[in-house]
């Protein structure tokens, strides 16, 4: 399952800054069914971390259990991957970031994995605003278990034995919104374009940054009556964000010299800035869309959500929404793992002293 | 005042307890009383018995004072002090015959619950204090301070070294050391002119405390934290824990807050529950920072699925468990032994953990700074076992005491120069033939990534379902299981070690058991004593075992789990070992450890006895 992919690097492949092509963001071979969404979210998440030009070991990968959560093993090998257990990968991130805070976090989950057995983890890691991108793979069933209805299945929608589930739905892009997340978005698997953006976004946003990204299960979720399914998707999906492909294939990638150039239409684009100073450039489908408004950004997708639509996009970005983790703690600038053993232990002098306080 | 048959002066050696209402007030008053007796150079111990619940319901504290520097109770009570009108027929009755009751006069009791074999002394609390101050919260407050006044005059505590005490305590309100004299001085001279003042019971210096403190285990394992240079503390507030975690951050403050930038060395995560708690320390760990939680019970209970994942995966932790009576959530403020097998074997699958096991305070911040060293040497969860008697009570130990020679042991950590030497990094390999692999930390370069993962890996961290490559790591793990029984502390033996019984235990048994064996010795019977110190079990344990021929185990569960983990991972013959449980959820007293072994010897075990 970890079979690693041959790395000829074609001489004539683009390379990023640090000189490394995609391939160098490529980890294992994928086991997931053939067609299955989560494989081309990997593809993106590639895209994205090459374009980004991060350094490939200073990334850390985070999963949970299932198909989706397997997902990490296949991207970025030369950064270290905990799989961890099921429904618990927020606490694993939460404690290694909180150990080295100078590392880039991604985590990879599924519907399952986050939002009935892991709810809690997902909802506090977003309480504590811990900066990470936190990825949910969104197929509506369990895939690893065989095609259960998960906590995301919409209403009615079939299972592929013709049972209609009755429960309604966890939205996460509306639980992030209601939790206070900084970084909401939704994207499609089918829809790279929109996704690469969106990820380079949400690993640069200095906060707990959630994508939810619809992605089929073909085998278990792909069926007519489904809502989850690719055909449904494509139908009902509603980008009202999306990156500005029409001016160039890098377009939605803005170097920081080059940012004064760009044409500024207000009220027709969002620009997120990014960690280097460069910024994400996306445009705006539904003009009447506001992404900085969290309580609008709630409305309008839940209003959407009635008539039957998801929104994709950039739903909200607040780079300024309150510190993270180590801001609320005032954790030191230097790691904590990095901190030197005689700074941390106070020696023999201060607890002889200490324990005048005891006698 | 009827006669009571008076027994002789009990000087420095006798037990106080106080029976009072929680959430008054009491717990200041009563350890006044026991660092007043400390500080005059008489050993004592303290220990609270207390409800789980904030305010209203009973609670009492007893205090020993023992110049021959016993640390368990004593079994005896030989002054009561009834504060608390609901429980007073019960604490009346529990007065040891010739023993002394103290209680609140302001409502004279009936004279049916007086008995004639101890002596009732009054002293109108309720209306010195309603006399003298203001206010209804206060007066509650004074009247615990005002008998800790007639106490002193009573038992002949120096008032002067009172005074030292309270105004250390209120150095920053100086108003507040006036009120609470004026309370210590009304207490006081009402006993002097009422009351035969002194009793037979009674303090006279000495000078036995000199080196030692008075310390309760949490806080002693919190300072073994900081000491050890952990920087993260992840939790779930819980009974008898949480003081442990409040100490870590305290002391953290205090030594840990750089005085420039504000900055913090360290980092405290009140997690959403404790399966978060451990995430965040195998997390944490993985990452390369000493990592810990304290829990209790119910915690582990929580914590298991990530025990199995840190064990396989082989990611250090450091697990506190301060014990409480089980099962479910059981009695949370009492204390017992019974969380042994839990933690031994926590989680599913062929699993074994490092247990530590403290058995006082002293030992609870040494042990807090091994468990780190073997948690990173062996790359795996250990577990310090202690529990709520050793955890929330303040012990008299020797001063804690470090050495700044220590350098933490992190174990088989590659470097970035390391990892650039080498052709290919194999996770899982056992290149130094003791079976603990090397591993890398986030970030030290392309070549030192793996995966890390609780699925089938084989020696590389690769996935896999292949039988060999499965079978070939679970073997490794248990062989480095017993390089660990190599590096783990000793257990501790005392005697000749040549007697043909042995005493076999843990933790807080420890000091009952050593005055029992005093107590048993003056009866004729000298017995060998093995106290337990970690799992897995070193072979000075399986040397002990075999070289008695017959074992006591004594341990406070019903179960009998330390004498089960004996029989599942030593060599020793099962019908060789009788087992003493004590499991009522209160500290066990020497006296119960002498009787059941007096009770479990037959006629030739105490000729052996003897005659060893
Ligand atoms: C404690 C525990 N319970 C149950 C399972 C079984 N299990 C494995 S994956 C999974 C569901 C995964 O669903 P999801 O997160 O949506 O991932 P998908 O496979 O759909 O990508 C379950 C229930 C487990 N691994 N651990
Ligand atoms: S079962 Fe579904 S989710 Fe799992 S790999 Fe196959 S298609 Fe993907
Ligand atoms: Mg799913």
């Amino acid at each position: 399952m970890s079979t690693p992919k041959p790395k000829v690097a074609h001489p004539s492949l683009p390379r990023n800054s640090l000189g490394l092509t995609r391939r160098d963001y490529e980890g294992g071979m994928s086991t997931l069914c053939a067609g299955c969404g989560h494989d081309s979210i990997t593809a993106a998440i590639v895209e994205a971390c090459w374009g980004l030009s991060l350094e490939p070991h200073r990334l850390v990968k985070l999963s949970g259990i299932g198909c989706s959560s397997k997902t990490t093993a296949y991207f970025v090998g030369e950064a270290h991957g905990f799989n961890g257990v099921h429904g618990r990968m927020a606490s694993v991130a939460t404690g290694a970031n909180a150990a080295n805070r100078e590392l880039t976090y991604i985590g990879v989950s599924g519907d399952g994995d986050s939002l009935s057995i892991g709810l809690g983890q997902l909802a506090h890691a977003m309480r504590r605003n811990l900066n990470m991108l936190y990825l949910i793979e969104n197929n509506g069933v369990y895939g690893l278990t065989k095609g259960q209805f998960s906590a995301s299945a919409d209403v009615g929608t079939k299972s592929k034995k013709g049972d209609a589930n009755t429960q309604p739905p966890v939205d996460p892009a509306l639980l992030a919104l209601s939790l206070g997340a900084g970084f909401v978005a939704r994207g499609f698997s089918g829809d790279k374009p929109q996704l690469v953006p969106l990820i380079r976004a949400g690993l640069s946003h200095p906060g707990f940054a959630l994508i939810d990204v619809l992605s089929p299960c073909v085998t278990f979720n792909d069926h007519e009556g489904s809502t989850k399914s690719y055909a449904f998707t494509r139908e009902h999906y509603h980008p009202a964000v999306e990156a500005d492909f029409h001016s160039g294939a890098a377009a939605d990638f803005i170097a920081p010299a080059e940012s004064i150039s760009v044409d500024y239409r207000e009220g027709e684009e969002v620009v997120v800035p990014l960690h280097d100073g460069s910024h994400v450039h996306l445009k705006k489908l539904d003009p009447g869309f506001d992404t900085s408004d969290r309580a609008a950004a709630y409305a309008y997708i839940a209003a959407k959500l009635k008539e039957g639509q998801y929104v994709t996009g950039l739903l909200h970005a607040d780079p300024a929404a309150g510190g993270d983790l180590h801001a609320a703690n005032r954790t030191s600038a230097t790691p904590l793992n990095r901190l030197p053993f005689e700074r941390l232990s106070p020696g023999a002098a201060k607890l002889a002293s200490l324990m005048a306080r005891y006698r | 005042m009827p006669k009571a048959s008076h027994p002789q002066e009990r000087l420095n050696d006798f037990t106080i307890k106080f029976a009072n209402v929680n959430g008054t007030g009491s717990a200041s008053a009563n350890a006044l009383v026991m660092k007043a007796i400390f500080r005059m150079g008489v050993p004592v111990m303290g220990k609270n018995y207390f409800p789980s619940n904030i305010q209203g319901l009973p609670t009492w504290y007893e205090i020993r004072v023992s110049k021959d520097g016993h640390l368990a109770r004593s079994g005896r009570v030989d002054l009561m002090l009834a504060i608390n009108i609901e429980t007073y027929a019960q604490d009346v009755k529990e007065v040891s015959p010739g023993g002394y009751v103290l209680y609140d006069s302001t409502w004279p009791r009936s004279a049916v619950l007086e008995r004639q074999d101890i002596t009732v002394l009054g002293v109108p609390f309720a209306k010195l204090c309603n006399e003298n101050f203001d206010g209804v919260r206060n007066r509650i407050l004074m009247k615990n301070i005002c008998y800790v006044g007639a106490l002193a005059a009573l038992i002949d505590i120096d008032v002067e070294v009172i005074r030292t005490l309270v105004t250390e305590q209120y150095s920053k309100r100086p108003k507040l050391v006036d009120a609470n004299m004026k309370a210590i001085d009304l207490g006081y001279q009402y006993a002097r002119e009422h009351l035969p003042c002194p009793l037979p019971l009674r303090i006279t210096r000495l000078d036995h405390n000199q080196g030692h403190v008075l310390i309760d285990g949490n806080t002693a394992a919190g300072l073994g934290c900081v000491y050890a240079g952990a920087t993260v503390g992840a939790w779930y507030p819980i009974t008898p824990s949480t003081s442990l975690m409040d100490a870590y951050r305290g002391f953290c403050e205090r030594y840990r807050v750089d005085a420039e930038t504000g900055d913090h060395n360290f980092i405290v995560l009140q997690a959403e529950d404790e399966l978060a708690a451990i995430g965040m320390v195998v997390g944490a760990s993985w990452n390369g920072a000493r990592a810990f939680t304290p829990t209790s019970g119910p915690g582990i209970s929580l914590m298991n699925e990530f025990v199995g994942l840190a064990y396989y995966a082989e990611v250090p932790a450091v697990i506190f468990d301060v014990q409480r009576v089980g099962p479910s959530t059981g009695m949370p403020t009492r204390t017992q032994q019974c969380d042994i097998l839990l933690c031994a074997y926590a989680s599913h699958g062929d699993t074994r953990h490092v247990l530590l096991f403290p058995a006082n305070p002293d030992e609870c911040f040494h042990l807090a700074v091994a468990a780190f060293d073997l948690a990173e040497r062996l790359q795996t969860p250990v577990f310090v076992l202690s529990d709520l008697d050793i955890g929330m009570n303040d012990w008299m130990i020797r001063e804690l005491e470090w050495d700044d020679s220590y350098r933490p042991d992190r174990g088989k950590v590659l470097s970035a120069e390391q990892v650039e030497k080498l052709t290919k990094f194999q996770r899982y390999a056992d290149r130094d033939g003791d079976g603990i692999p090397y591993r890398t930390l986030p970030g030290v370069g392309p070549k030192g990534a793996y995966f890390t993962r609780g699925s089938g890996h084989n020696q590389y961290g690769l996935y896999t379902e292949d039988s060999a490559e499965y079978q070939q790591v679970v073997d490794r793990l248990k062989r480095k299981f017993a390089t660990a029984a190599a590096l783990v502390p000793r257990a501790v033996v005392e005697g000749p070690g040549t007697r043909p019984i042995g005493v076999v235990s843990v933790g807080s048994c420890d000091s009952p058991i050593r005055e029992a064996l005093g107590q048993l010795e003056r009866c004729g019977v000298a017995l060998d004593y093995l106290r337990v110190r970690a799992f897995p079990f070193g072979a000075e344990v399986e040397a002990f075992l075999a070289s008695h021929s017959k074992l006591l185990v004594v341990e406070q569960n019903r179960d009998a789990q330390l004498r089960a983990l004996l029989v599942l991972e030593t060599a020793v013959e099962k019908a060789k070992i009788t087992s003493i449980l004590h499991y009522d959820g209160m500290p066990m007293t020497a006296g119960f450890v002498t009787d059941a072994v007096l009770a479990a010897l037959g006629g030739s075990d105490r000729r052996a006895a003897a005659a060893g």
